[in-house]
């Protein structure tokens, strides 16, 4: 599996991601080797083989409905870049 | 089955057209976070670190979230899956400040079922479910607070959802109607989910194409965003439908995109193509390995399940005697079908439903009042309906007392006693008023014997006057007959 300078563009776009034109031919080298080398895996036959979804062989601890968290607002916003009425403020996002 | 044909000059189409409902799980706490899952707080105070996706936070799923998936994954005639798996679906936005959100992809928790819906034609139909998964909500925008800012609450993000998906089975904007309406009834019975469309707790989006009428082909389809009441999803697909006829007779193409309802118009409003945007890149969730369910947790949630609107329904039919449509009016709200009950155990079910669905329901609506708050209990109905049956008031005295009903919330035993209003059944008393009536009208007596026999209603009207409306109109009719 190999990927093309407009495959690397479209997950730099996907991931928020800047890539330099420059460095997109670069970056597409090393998707490709890492692409390669994970590639030896299809070596192992598994057509019967179920897909993993952890090496943990643990199960889903379920939580009871109990209100336990919140009201925790100042530390919520703490970190916040911009803050108003107890709401985050972000730049214009309408779709 | 009811038709639904887009005609035009150049030809007929047909619509196809599918859902998925959002609808917010009811529990106490949110699903992966201990946070309230409550509506209407002071923005961001419901809000945990998990939620806030704080680093190294992880969620922990509620177990009643599981459970409610189940119970409607039941009532939707569905596969429960005893393994199910959490994906991570990616998107950049500012409502979700995880940049994903936890869902369930290629192994939802409920598969396949069916819900049947009844139209207008008295005819029914199946809508297939295609699946039930369980997420997380998202946050709430709030873009008019300021021209350049938007402001962001996450109350809501975290909240449990049920993601219910149907087979695309409707062929006009009155089946999605007719779905829609039952599904919140299903909902509203089984406690899973309040069904409040204005309220944003249960939302609808439609994917809709068209085709030529008795073709089989699929064409590409628009999805309409969010539309928030029954009424709105009917117009939003006809518009639609409307919109993509004229595109295709006018030799164009309809390219995959996503619209929004404007209800100011009526009409869908573009929103955006689809290329990027739904390039979600699931993934198994890494935090959360998957949900098995035991056989023996099922069944006993299987074993508590209400009775259901259908199978009430049914029953109001087969064992109370009442009308399909009757039965189906008063099934389609839980608290209406159990009002109706208590009224009716023990009496004539028939008569309570005509009570209920008549004077009853046009007080409610008058005084603007849910049945819960409504002033006449269930009981205080099913006895003023007895006081008729028992010959006690006539149908027309049950009338004023119904009204007094409304207004003082009185027993109507209790007001027909104190008012005086029993119905005379005394033989010799209605006699002495139909002595004086005919002693005072010699002329309508004459006529009468002498062959207008038609006048007869005229006494009855004129004795059970004179009696104040108290007087058995049955018996009057008898004695003026043998009178004159």
């Amino acid at each position: 599996m190999a990927v093309d300078n407009d495959t690397v563009e479209k997950i730099a776009l996907l991931a928020k991601l800047k890539v330099n034109p420059e460095k997109l031919n670069d970056t597409k080298l090393e998707f490709n080797k890492i692409l390669n080398w994970v590639e030896e895996l299809s070596e192992v036959n598994t057509d019967n083989v179920l897909p993993l979804a952890s090496v943990n062989d643990e199960t889903l601890t379920l939580r009871q409905d109990v209100v336990s968290d919140g009201h925790i607002r100042d530390n919520i916003l703490k970190n916040a870049p911009a803050q108003e009425f107890g709401y985050f403020v972000v730049p214009k996002v309408v779709e | 089955m009811s038709e639904y044909v887009i005609e035009t000059e150049k030809g007929k189409w047909e619509i196809v057209c599918g859902l998925e409902i959002h609808c917010q799980i009811i529990s106490k706490s949110k699903i992966f976070s201990g946070a309230p899952a409550e509506f209407g707080d002071d923005a961001n105070e419901n809000v945990s670190f998990v939620d806030a996706a704080m680093p190294g936070m992880l969620p922990t799923l509620n177990e009643e979230c599981v459970h409610q998936a189940i119970k409607t994954g039941l009532g939707l005639n569905a596969v429960i899956n005893k393994y199910s798996v959490f994906s991570r679906k990616n998107y950049f936005y500012a409502d979700s400040p995880q940049g994903y959100q936890i869902t369930q992809f290629e192994h939802p928790i409920v598969g396949e079922g069916k819900i049947t819906v009844d139209l207008s034609d008295g005819s029914s139909k199946d809508i297939r479910i295609e699946r039930l998964h369980i997420e997380q909500d998202a946050a709430k925008s709030i873009h008019d607070l300021n021209p350049t800012k938007s402001y962001i609450d996450f109350n809501r993000c975290g909240v449990g959802l049920m993601e219910i998906v149907t087979k695309p089975d409707f062929r006009s904007p009155e089946e999605v109607g007719a779905f829609l309406r039952k599904l919140r009834s299903i909902l509203r019975y089984l406690g899973t989910c309040d069904g409040n469309m204005d309220e944003g707790s249960m939302r609808c989006d439609a994917s809709i194409s068209v085709r030529p009428l008795g073709s089989t082909e699929l064409r590409q389809r628009a999805e309409v965003k969010n539309v928030n009441s029954v009424k709105f999803a009917m117009q939003a697909i006809d518009s639609e439908a409307h919109r993509q006829v004229e595109i295709y007779e006018s030799g164009g193409n309809i390219l995959q995109q996503t619209c929004r309802f404007d209800p100011t118009t009526g009409g869908t409003k573009f929103l955006r193509f689809k290329e990027f945007s739904d390039d979600y890149r699931y993934f198994p969730e890494p935090d959360l390995p998957p949900l098995i369910l035991s056989d023996e947790l099922i069944n006993k949630i299987k074993d508590e399940l209400v009775e259901l609107p259908d199978a009430k329904k049914s029953r109001f039919v087969n064992q109370l005697g009442l009308t399909p449509y009757d039965a189906a009016v008063i099934c389609e709200n839980k608290e209406v079908a159990d009002f109706f009950e208590t009224a009716a155990h023990g009496r004539d079910a028939k008569k309570v439903a005509n009570w209920l669905m008549g004077d009853f329901f046009a007080m409610l609506k008058k005084k603007n009042l849910e049945i819960a708050q409504s002033p006449v209990s269930a009981e205080n109905l099913g006895k003023l309906v007895d006081l008729i049956t028992h010959d006690v008031i006539s149908g027309k005295i049950a009338k004023d007392v119904f009204e007094i009903m409304a207004e003082t919330s009185e027993n109507p035993e209790k007001i027909v006693e104190e008012k005086g209003l029993k119905q005379v059944t005394d033989t010799s008393a209605i006699e002495a008023i139909i002595d004086s009536v005919i002693a005072s009208n010699p002329d309508n007596v004459a006529s009468y014997r002498a062959g207008k026999v038609n006048l007869l209603g005229w006494f009855v009207g004129q004795v059970i006057k004179r009696s104040q409306g108290k007087a058995n109109p049955a018996l009057v009719n008898k004695l003026l007959k043998e009178k004159l």
